[in-house]
């Protein structure tokens, strides 16, 4: 269950990604709550979370988006490895500056990354997650919090 | 080199120092060679985790390094401690999204000379190295 202070912590941290490393302020839709499987991109960097809580935190982004991303970042390599480093970056910036937050309680993972058709993320069955939306130039992505 | 095998330094008389990159993203490794605006800084190696990280030290014997902290195999508090045994007097600028202050004193303690905040602009990373080279 994430209060509304903590989704505060994720929606300044991913708003200070895309103003600072990305190079170009995304707006940030009305976060919603979901149960079950949230649908991801072509490219989705997932972080565990433990400690004092658990669960998952992840970004997925489709591969237009992230490719857009590299040239902002000055990246010529728009290989299928330099997205999947990309969204696991993301994922694991996110995540720690959480941490401002939420302390250093809040043990997060080295990022792992799914990529292709329809992977599964592991979340925990029957929790609900909570989902980001995110809008940066023409593309959408998410961030989804998945905590105790 | 001089003939004592002493560096000669850089075009400008200023002393080199050489520089190893930890990161477990390569886009971060790239970005952070990229960025710096140092000429005495001379990359000497890149490392994509602490154990790895260990190894090229030994190898290149950098002055500078920056460190990653979330990594796999070797996280970097722990690479830090090492480093720091191995060459007390090595520049250690920690570069992580973990943005609390435990950690930060942390790697402070282990033997980190400075830290910076993950995402960082081009100006705030060649301010955090200028701290380190003076």
């Amino acid at each position: 269950m994430l209060y509304e202070q903590e989704l505060k912590t994720f929606v300044d941290a991913t708003t200070n990604f895309f103003s600072v490393a990305a190079q170009e302020p995304a707006s940030i839709g009305s976060p919603y709550l979901m149960e079950g499987s949230p649908s991801v991109h072509e490219y989705t960097g997932i972080i565990s979370i433990s400690g004092k809580r658990e669960g998952v935190v992840y970004f997925t982004a489709p591969k237009a988006m992230l490719t857009v991303m590299l040239m902002k970042m000055q990246e010529n390599d728009f290989s299928h490895e330099t997205m999947r480093d990309l969204v696991g970056e993301v994922a694991n910036t996110i995540s720690g500056n959480a941490r401002r937050d939420f302390s250093r309680e809040f043990v997060i993972s080295v990022p792992s990354v799914l990529s292709g058709e329809k992977p599964d993320v592991p979340l925990h069955a029957g929790r609900r997650s909570f989902i980001i939306p995110i809008n940066w130039r023409s593309h959408s992505a998410k961030l989804v919090v998945s905590l105790s | 080199m001089t003939a004592n095998g002493k560096p000669t330094g850089t075009p400008n008389g200023k002393k080199s120092f050489k520089l190893m990159i930890v990161d477990d993203s390569n886009i971060m490794r790239r970005r952070i060679e990229r960025s710096q605006q140092f000429e005495e800084l001379q990359l000497v190696g890149t490392a994509g985790n602490g154990l790895e990280a260990l190894e090229l030290f030994k190898k290149t014997d950098p002055d500078v390094v920056t460190m990653d902290l979330t990594m796999p195999q070797m996280d970097g508090i722990e690479c830090i401690g090492r480093l720091v045994t191995l060459k007390p007097a090595v520049r250690i600028l920690v570069i992580s999204a973990l943005a609390d202050k435990a950690t930060a004193v942390e790697a402070m303690e282990k033997g980190a000379n400075g830290f910076l905040n993950k995402p960082f602009t081009d100006r705030q990373l060649n301010e955090a190295i200028a701290e380190l080279l003076c």
